[in-house]
Formats: C-alpha cells, structure tokens, sequence
C-alpha cells in the first residue's frame, strides 16, 4: 500500500469527524443553533491555544483574554481604518497578537511560576483599563460599531452557514497546526519543561526561549480567534475581553481537561453547550463556571480528559513508530514501503 | 494640595488593610488566594446590612464584617487550601478564582446588580462635618477611616511581634515543615492566618463602603486586584512592605487624578506590580531574590 493511502486510512476516523462537521449543517434550519456551533469554535481555538501554555509548558496564564481582544481590536481597526481586505486583516491581526505576546512575554517568562502568573493577569487588566480609556482609538467603552463582515474577493459572507465554514476551517488549522507542532521536537521540549524544567534545561532545552515561543503562538491563535469574533458579532467592546473571559478559558481547560488536544475541545464544546442548552442558566452562566473550576480542581484535579494523550487513528494503518525508529537508528536503512 | 495627600492615605490605608490580609495568607501558607476582593465586597454587604437592618452603629458594622468574612475566611481555607494540600499550587489558584466568581454572582442574586447606598444621618454628618488640623481640613469620616486603619495596622503588628501567638504565625510562615515538627498546629496556623488575613479584607469593605457609601456586587473586583498589586510590590511576605506599598499606591493613584491623568489611575498598581515584578520581584524591600511559593 502507498505510504499515502496508508496515513489517509489511519486518519480516517479524524476525516470522517471533519466530515460529518462540514456535512450536517446545510440541513440545520435553525439560525441560532449555527450560532452556538459557531460559538463552540471560537473558544475551541480559544481553549487549544491556552492549552498550549497551561497545559504543555505548564505555564499558568490568566491573561489570555488580552490577546483574544488585541486581535479582535486589531483585526476591526486593520479593516475599518487602513481599508485592508479580510483575508490580510485576519493574520495581520493574529501577528498582532503575536508581537504584544511578545513584548510581554519577553520581560516576564524569567519570572518563576506565580510571579508570571500574575504578570499575565496585570497586562490582561492593563489592556482592558487602556481600551477604557483610550477614546481616540478604541472609543472607549461603547466599543467599536459596525464592523464589517469577511470578504473574500470582493465576496462577502453574509450568512451564518458561512460564518460557521469559516470557523470550521480555522479550527481545524488551528488543531492540525497544533497537533503538529507538539508532535516534533518543539512540543517534546515544550512537555519537558513542564515535567521538569531543570532536567530540561540540564538536557539542552533552550527553557527561556522555548516559553517565549509558546507564548507567542498561543497569543497568535487567540488574536485569530478575536479577528474572527470581531467580524462575525461586528461589534467589539472591552467588556469582552475582561479578565472574566480568560477565567471562562481557564474553566474550559479544567473541565476538559489539558496537555492533549482532546482536552480543551470538550472543555469548550461542553462549557457553551450548558448555559445555551438550559435556558434558565443564562442569568447563571457565571455560576457555571465558577461551579466548574471548584468542582473539578477538588474531584478531578487533571480534568474529564486529562493526563493522557488520545488518539482515533486506526493503529491497523499506522506505520509512525516504525518509521520513526528507523529514522532514529542511522545504521538502519530505512525500510521501502 | 495637602487635602489630595490626605485623600491619597485615606484611600492607601484601605489598600495597606487589603494587601496585609493578602500578605499574611501568602506569609503563612506561600500560596495566593483570588477570592480576596470579594471577600471585602461581602464584608461591605455585611457592614451595609447591619446598618440597613438591624442597629445603626459603624462600630456594630465593623464587628459584624469581621465576624462574617473571618468565617468565610475559614471556608475558603477549608475548601481552596485545607482539602488541596499536596496539590500544586495552580489547582487552589483555581478554586479561589472559582469562589471569587461565586461570591460575585451570589451577592447580584441577593442584593441585585444595582448600585446601593445608606441612608444614615450620622454618615452624612460625619462626611459634611470637617475639623481643622494646622490648616488642613480633614472630614469626620477620613479622620475615622484613617483611625480605624492605623488602629487595626499596629494591633496586627502587636499581635505578630509581641505575641507568643504571633511568634508561632511567623515560625510557620518561615518553615512550616519546622514548625509542624515543634509541635505547632499548622492546619490551625494556616486558618487562623486566613481568617486574620479575611477580618482585614471585610474591615477594609466596611470601611470604603461608608466613605463612598457605594455598594455594588463588582466592588471588590478593582480593589482585590489592587490591594494584590500592593502586595506583590511590598514584596508578598513583608507587612510592613504592604502596608507602604499600599499607601504609596493610594497617594499616587490620588496625584494621577490631581494632575489630570484620571484615565491613567486604575492603572498606576498594575503598572508598579509589573515594574516590580520586572526589576526586583522580590519586592521592595526585600532584595532581588522573589520568595518561592508552594507546590510551585
């Protein structure tokens, strides 16, 4: 069997999934079911992106929030003032994003465990009270109004069933990008320092700099995720981005559970699922949350799915570890499929 | 010029009241708590209620703060620290900031999201009526709410320094294991300190509850975060490095607004947080060298 055949086999349960996702919606009639679905996919992005922080490198940020909104500022002022097209203002924002996680995470990462936990926490309030303030710019707190929607090629998306296409692609190139990522040498070093930072560094690990670069990319897929936000609710106010919305993340990736991929998906899926399911929860959402953080770090400390990696590939296809440990050894040559 | 300073040590007293509570829990049991704010908010309630309802008498509502936010002290203690040990320190960070959102959410349930205030004749009295020190008028009500901090600020210092108690509390907070070993009841340390730290947070609600005499469910929010801050920049174990810290914020925070830089004010702690946390985590005064904390 051709190697390619082979990987599509063993993948073929995720394919399945995508598909069944990309299929079923057209028949759903119902306006604001899209929209939660739609909604699920944010904080999935949202989630995964955190994930990478909290539950890779172990490092616990509760400031996540502010790169969600940097995006979703960016994101409305790159097309309402400079006039660029959606599809360079979505990963303009999300580079956005990227550098202000840079310069944050630059001066704080050297700082041990609770001191950048708090760090984070101080720029997520400091964002908020300068998107307050800074009338000129962000208008204050009324927000910014009337963002248009996407547009490809002069194309605009106008309807839900396309808001909820668009999401689907961006989540599943934020999942591959990340599952990818995690699975090379970049997420066995992330997953060393969380083990143990000293033995990583002691082993060559670059600590400093690869915290820095998971911080940079988890603040590109949340600014992602806030340019998408910004476009598909078209209004965008600090309120969204307080430090209430990254204790909404942290619930998620508690619920869930984090340092897999399977994790902060269900955590998201579930954790919009609830409040929207039971309407009479609406006016409760918070206590939700709230419930859920106590709840699970007193019964279920690593979350729903936590502390294992999952998998669907179907191992009867799957070559990896053969062909990974022919690649390890030198002397072996490597085998013709 | 002299009346903004007062105002600035009468909002940094509050501050100095909050940030101890944070550093006499993070002192004892190096670990933070995030349901500190809205231990104050429920102490403001407390203070609010006992005037509204019962007897109108500030002492009366100090008392009836202390008592209410010690317990729920003990019942954060309890739930986010007692039951969670031997977990890092991530898994308690996360159950306060659960009960943080809780108590926040409960108390829109019971009082309502709106803003509320007292109608009490000797408050408005207290707030109108002013005496003249040297020059500097000072209102009735600055005068008790400075009292009332620095009394509470010297009888913690009396109780951690002159008392056998207190030299237990500071053995535990240098070396519990130590401590644990000696004989000391460190479970019993640890929730005393929480409740020690809570009774300050709830006086403090009280205490800007009738200065302002505003009370809503978010009060705490701002104000936690801030107090922490002072905290963070007093250095996290050092009490008198919070009581200056908090302070210093207060005057600073007032200034801001004198030199009309009022969209700059909420910002003046988080921005000195971080500048500590940059260049001497270890706070103010006590070298570069931050302390660790548990199950870090």
């Amino acid at each position: 069997m051709r190697p390619l055949t082979r990987g599509l086999l063993a993948n073929s349960p995720y394919l399945l999934l995508v598909g069944v996702l990309a299929a079923v919606p057209p028949f759903i009639t119902n306006q604001y079911h899209l929209q939660v679905l739609t909604f699920i996919g944010i904080y999935i992005i949202l989630a995964q992106s955190l994930n990478l922080l909290n539950g890779y490198v172990g490092l616990l940020s509760i400031g996540h929030a502010a790169f969600y909104g940097v995006g979703a500022y960016a994101s409305a002022k790159l097309v309402m003032d400079l006039h660029l097209p959606f599809l360079l203002a979505m990963p303009g924002a999300a580079l956005v994003a990227a550098g202000v996680g840079y310069l944050i995470a630059k001066p704080t990462l050297h700082l041990s465990g609770i001191y950048m936990t708090l760090a984070t926490l101080g720029f997520n309030i400091i964002f908020f009270l300068i998107l307050q303030n800074w009338m000129s710019f962000t208008n204050g707190p009324l927000g910014i109004m009337d963002i248009p929607p996407p547009s490809f090629f002069g194309r605009e998306i106008g309807s839900r069933l396309g808001y909820y296409y668009l999401i689907l692609a961006l989540v599943i190139l934020t999942m591959v990008s990340l599952q990818r990522l995690i699975s090379c040498r970049f997420g066995r070093a992330l997953i060393a320092i969380r083990e143990d930072e000293l033995a990583a560094e002691a082993m060559g690990v670059h600590t400093t700099r690869y915290k820095i670069q998971a911080f940079v990319l988890a603040a590109f897929f949340a600014g992602l995720a806030g340019s998408f936000y910004a476009h598909f609710v078209k209004f965008v106010s600090p309120d969204s981005f307080y430090i209430y919305e990254s204790f909404i993340l942290l619930a998620m990736l508690a619920f869930g559970g984090q340092g897999n991929l399977a994790g902060p998906l269900v955590g998201a899926a579930v954790l919009v699922l609830i409040p929207e399911a039971f309407r009479f929860l609406q006016e409760y959402r918070m206590f939700v949350y709230g419930g859920v953080l106590i709840v699970m770090m007193l019964v279920r400390r690593q979350g729903l799915l936590g502390g294992r990696v999952y998998s669907l590939r179907l191992p009867f296809f799957d070559d990896r570890e053969r062909k990974v440990y022919a690649r390890g050894d030198k002397f072996l040559p490597l085998e013709e499929e | 010029m002299f009346e903004q300073l007062i105002n600035g040590l009468t909002q940094g007293g509050v501050y100095a009241l909050l940030a101890l509570g944070f550093t006499m829990i993070f002192g004892t049991l190096r670990m933070v708590t995030f349901a500190h704010g809205e231990v104050y908010m429920i102490g403001a309630y407390m203070g609010f209620e006992m005037v509204r309802l019962l007897y109108p008498s500030l002492a009366l509502a100090l008392v009836a703060a202390m008592a209410a936010t010690a317990l729920l002290g003990l019942l954060i203690e309890l739930l986010a620290f007692h039951f969670l040990r031997d977990a890092p320190h991530v898994t308690s960070l996360l159950v306060t900031i659960g009960i943080s959102i809780l108590l926040v959410n409960l108390a829109q349930l019971i009082w309502g999201p709106e803003t509320q205030s007292i109608n009490y004749a000797l408050l408005d009295k207290m707030a109108y009526g002013e005496i003249s020190l040297g020059g500097v008028y000072i209102s009735y009500l600055q005068l008790s709410v400075l009292g009332v901090t620095v009394l509470l600020m010297v009888l913690l210092f009396l109780l951690i320094n002159k008392t056998k108690l207190g030299m237990v509390i500071r053995a535990t907070a240098q070396d519990y294991e130590a401590a644990y070993a000696m004989g000391v009841k460190v479970n019993r340390i640890f929730a005393l300190a929480f409740a020690i730290g809570s009774m300050l947070g709830g006086v403090a609600g009280v205490l800007v509850g009738i200065y302002y005499n505003l009370f809503y469910p978010t009060m705490g929010q701002l104000y936690g975060l801030k107090a922490f801050s002072a905290s963070v920049v007093g250095g996290l174990t050092s009490l008198p490095g919070a009581v200056v810290a908090g302070l210093m914020i207060g005057v600073v925070e007032t200034f801001s607004v004198e030199f009309g830089a009022s969209g700059l004010r909420h910002m003046v702690s988080f921005i000195f947080m971080i500048l500590i946390l940059i260049f001497r985590p270890g706070g103010l005064f006590s070298g570069k060298e931050p302390i660790q904390a548990r199950g870090d």
